[in-house]
């Protein structure tokens, strides 16, 4: 009895986070039950890479804690993304948890893991693997990794987005359109940063993805 | 939950861990230096574009690789997750952060207390014995001798033998009332934790740490010179959070600083025959404000990890 009720237990744990899985799919590739939630895929791609010409970001891979905490974010206006609002307002909580669930797990190639110890040979290179510390800012590698692959659930991958991507983040951040870091940690930095150091960090990471 | 020091009379016995030498037995404290003044001038060590490309410029190079990433280019050398450039700032370069060319022209170092002369790699070696956790490199070895062609180079210009504005990590006085351990773990839930992870263990990609370890069997010992929580505290201040050094309060830094270091990590490597107690009295109990051998929570701290 006590064998059977168990084996019962694991298969519906089983069952759900297959049909969660499925929730997940299907959210990114045909969009949420409100129509107003549209399939991630239009902009973001079937392989959860982003296009880089309209600067779509990548998702595949992101932290599931990440990228709720991103949507929900979206939702309160504390991200602001002209072209997401009218779709994270469409999507429910629990969308919202199995479609971020799906795209943590989609595949991502692998990209070169840069270390603090490599030769810099750019401006890009110089802020991202030894910062710039007369301004108090970090090396970027310090928060972001290796080649900038992202680290757990606060601090995102920056290699495989596109160039345009990550400038237009920096500044939102310098013009406070987008303030959903923990404790302004990014902020503060892309406050300091000059327009002509926003771009060469950002090419610079966009080609470590190429 | 003001804290007060209460050493333990308890005599607890360790098993006896095997006597390794140790080359220069204390993270001898610099004289601390004071807040600096705004807009304080500092000195300016060269950039890396001017570095020759000989056989010295590869040797620099190899230098800041090892103090950068310690861990993969050195491993036999270092016993857990740190870099020495998790504590010497942008790769010991930063003023006011234990920076390499602060200290390079003040050895060999005299010091009155015990009578006895230091050498610069000697200096090293304790930072790995204690700070790294692991076995010192030899006073010839490849390692060391990149390490100083590295310090050597950040000081062009510098003059010997004179201290310069920036070597320590400036003094924060301790708040008046004591440190307080309960808001030192609120300071670092709301503004460490996100980097350094819940339990102070860090945070990796992959096999490599990103975020170093604040405590616990991957971070520093019992005997390296962070352990004190009037070090900690200046060098918290000074640089943490990341990015956001001189953000916190005097009395936040202290609290942080004191919960950091209310917490178990390795043992310290001049363990006398396993008596924490014997090893408080002779190199704790005057080693500025630290918790070895110290009760907290009922707890006797000083177990080591292992
Ligand atoms: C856990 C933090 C930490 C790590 C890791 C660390 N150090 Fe240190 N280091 C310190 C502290 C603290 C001091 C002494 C500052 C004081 O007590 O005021 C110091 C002092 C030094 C000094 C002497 C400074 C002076 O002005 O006399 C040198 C040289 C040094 N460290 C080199 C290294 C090297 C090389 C490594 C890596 C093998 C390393 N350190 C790793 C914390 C660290
Ligand atoms: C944004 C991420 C971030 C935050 C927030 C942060 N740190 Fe750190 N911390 C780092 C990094 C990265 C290093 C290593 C620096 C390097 O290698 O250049 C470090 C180094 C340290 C060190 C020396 C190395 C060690 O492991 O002992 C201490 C101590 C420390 N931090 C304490 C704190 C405290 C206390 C707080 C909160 C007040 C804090 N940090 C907040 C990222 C952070």
């Amino acid at each position: 009895m006590k064998t059977i009720s168990v084996a019962a237990g694991l298969l519906t744990c089983l069952l759900t986070t297959s049909i969660q899985a499925d929730a997940g799919a299907d959210i990114y590739s045909k969009g949420g039950a409100n129509a107003a939630a549209l399939a991630c895929v239009t902009c973001h791609g079937a392989d959860g890479l982003g296009m880089a010409a309209s600067g779509f970001p990548r998702l595949a891979g992101l932290s599931a804690t990440y990228m709720e905490k991103q949507l929900h974010d979206l939702k309160a206006g504390s991200r602001v993304a002209p072209v997401m609002s009218p779709i994270v307002n469409a999507l429910t909580d629990e969308e919202i948890q199995s479609v971020s669930q799906y795209i943590e797990n989609m595949p991502t190639p692998s990209y070169p893991r840069v270390e603090r110890s490599s030769e810099v040979d750019s401006l890009g290179a110089q802020l991202a693997l030894r910062g710039a510390w007369d301004r108090n800012i970090p090396e970027c590698v310090s928060c972001h990794g290796p080649g900038g692959v992202g680290v757990g659930d606060a601090f995102p991958p920056l290699v495989g987005q596109s160039s345009n991507y990550l400038a237009s983040q920096l500044v939102a951040w310098r013009e406070g359109t987008r303030q959903n870091d923990p404790n302004d940690l990014m902020g503060h930095i892309a406050r300091s940063m000059t327009d002509e150091e926003v771009t060469a960090v950002s090419d610079y990471f966009s080609g470590l993805g190429k | 939950m003001r804290m007060y020091l209460a050493v333990a009379a308890t005599f607890l016995s360790l098993p006896v861990a095997a006597q390794t030498a140790v080359p220069m037995d204390d993270q001898s404290q610099l004289a601390p230096s004071a807040q600096p003044a705004a807009g304080a001038e500092y000195f300016q060590p060269p950039s890396e574009s001017d570095l020759p490309d000989n056989a010295f410029g590869e040797l620099v190079r190899e230098g800041r690789a090892i103090f950068v990433d310690t861990r993969k280019r050195a491993p036999e050398y270092v016993g857990n997750g740190m870099t020495c450039a998790n504590c010497h700032m942008d790769q010991g370069r930063k003023p006011n952060s234990a920076p390499l060319w602060g200290a390079y022209p003040m050895y060999p170092a005299y010091r009155s207390k015990n009578d006895k002369v230091n050498t610069y790699a000697e200096r090293m070696q304790g930072c790995f014995q204690f700070s790294m956790n692991g076995t010192p490199p030899p006073a010839d070895s490849h390692v060391l001798n990149a390490l100083t062609a590295y310090s050597y180079w950040l000081s062009t210009g510098a003059p010997v033998a004179e201290v310069l504005p920036g070597r320590a990590y400036p003094e924060v006085p301790e708040p008046a009332g004591g440190y307080d351990l309960a808001q030192g773990r609120q300071v670092y839930d709301a503004q460490c934790a996100v980097c350094h992870g819940p339990e102070g263990q860090g945070q990796k990609s992959g096999e490599d740490f990103v975020f170093p370890p604040l405590w616990g069997k991957e971070s520093f010992n019992w005997g390296a010179g962070m352990h004190r929580i009037n070090t900690a505290a200046a060098f918290i201040k000074e640089s943490m959070p990341l990015g956001k050094g001189g953000s916190l309060t005097d009395e936040q830094a202290w609290n942080v600083a004191a919960f950091m270091n209310s917490h178990e990590r390795p043992q310290d490597p001049r363990l006398i025959d396993g008596s924490i107690e014997e090893t408080r009295k002779k190199y704790h109990a005057n080693d500025g404000v630290n918790l070895y051998g110290v009760e907290v929570d009922g707890v006797v701290l000083g177990q080591g990890t292992n």
